[in-house]
């Protein structure tokens, strides 16, 4: 009978997940592992769905740069919830759209001491304006140099220029050491 | 000299360095997870081509996408043909496809930190220049 009652319990889960999905038009959901095969995976999925739905060659690069950049962010900096160091970088990654915009929004553990580092990085982003992002991303481009884990320090900056918005964020503590790291990325359908 | 020919891959763009003929030619998207592994041996190219150059480099970019971690290194890319300037006249093609104002803008923003001079071309789908 429990089993007969568990299964009963994720039909549940599945079809109240199905139902808030349809409600808020999320073309994407995926909590796991996030490697470059993943990113190639999703982001030709989303870019297959955006052809169908006919939106313009504009709007889809840019969902699809966004997307590139957000599952690499993940790949390279997740931080573990063990100590150790090799494994895996996982996150969740969700995708909607609207009438207006679509939603790039992906979350992952980072370390609380990496917390500020980020906020500040990101008020100074959400500071700018489009000829101050371009200056920001010129110099960084110039001084930065490709660390050991093959990133460039140029993934907000390319975020907030290319979706033209504010990036919206949020940490949520997790442990003494640990918070979840929320990043959302809105790309205007017009 | 040896001639580096790649076919583009959904990750990685196709690459022409090939001095006898004179093409220089990066074209597709460009993500691949390590573009150190992927661009070094380019970069290596351009510098031993730096030795012996041909009288006129014309580089043609036709980029469709690229991540941040590699328009890091295609700035290197540009430098290492910037160093070459006084030995051959080198030029940079920068072509976008129509409405890829974003493929655009980022060729202004190397020229803005590059001493080379940019030509913009606008492409149909096919890379057919307008």
């Amino acid at each position: 009978m429990a089993r007969i009652a568990a299964n009963q319990d994720f039909l549940e889960f599945a079809y109240q997940l199905y139902h808030t999905m349809q409600a808020n038009e999320i073309n994407l959901v995926y909590e796991g592992v996030v490697t470059q095969e993943i990113t190639k995976t999703f982001t030709a999925m989303t870019e297959k769905n955006m052809v169908k739905a006919e939106e313009s060659n504009q709007v889809q690069r840019k969902v699809f740069n966004v997307m590139v950049e957000c599952l690499q962010n993940i790949s390279k900096h997740a931080d573990p919830m063990t100590d150790d160091d090799d494994e895996e970088r996982r996150g969740i990654v969700l995708v909607s759209h609207g009438e207006e915009s679509y939603n790039v929004i992906t979350g992952n553990v980072v370390k609380r001491s990496k917390r500020e580092g980020l906020e500040k990085s990101l008020e100074h982003i959400n500071s700018l304006d489009k000829e101050g992002l371009s200056a920001l991303y010129k110099q960084q481009i110039k001084e930065g140099h490709i660390s050991e884990k093959g990133g460039a320090g140029l993934g907000f900056i390319d975020i907030a220029k290319k979706s033209g918005n504010k990036i919206d964020y949020q940490f949520k503590d997790l442990t003494d050491d640990l918070c979840f790291f929320i990043l959302i990325t809105t790309i205007s359908r017009n | 000299m040896e001639v580096i020919s790649i076919k583009g891959t959904d990750d990685t763009p196709s690459v022409t360095m090939d001095k006898d003929n004179g093409i220089f030619l990066i074209q597709g998207r460009s993500l691949p997870e390590d573009v150190t592994e992927f661009y070094g041996p380019i970069l290596n190219w351009i510098g031993e081509y730096g030795e012996d150059p041909n009288s006129e480099t014309v580089m043609t970019f036709k980029l469709e996408y690229f991540n941040t971690a590699s328009s890091k290194v295609l700035l290197d890319v540009l430098l290492k043909f910037e160093e070459l300037k006084d030995k051959t006249d080198v030029n940079i093609k920068w072509c976008y496809r129509e409405d890829e104002e974003d493929i655009m803008e980022a060729g202004q923003e190397y020229e803005d930190i590059v001493e080379l001079p940019f030509e913009y071309k606008e492409c149909d789908e096919d890379w057919n220049e307008k």
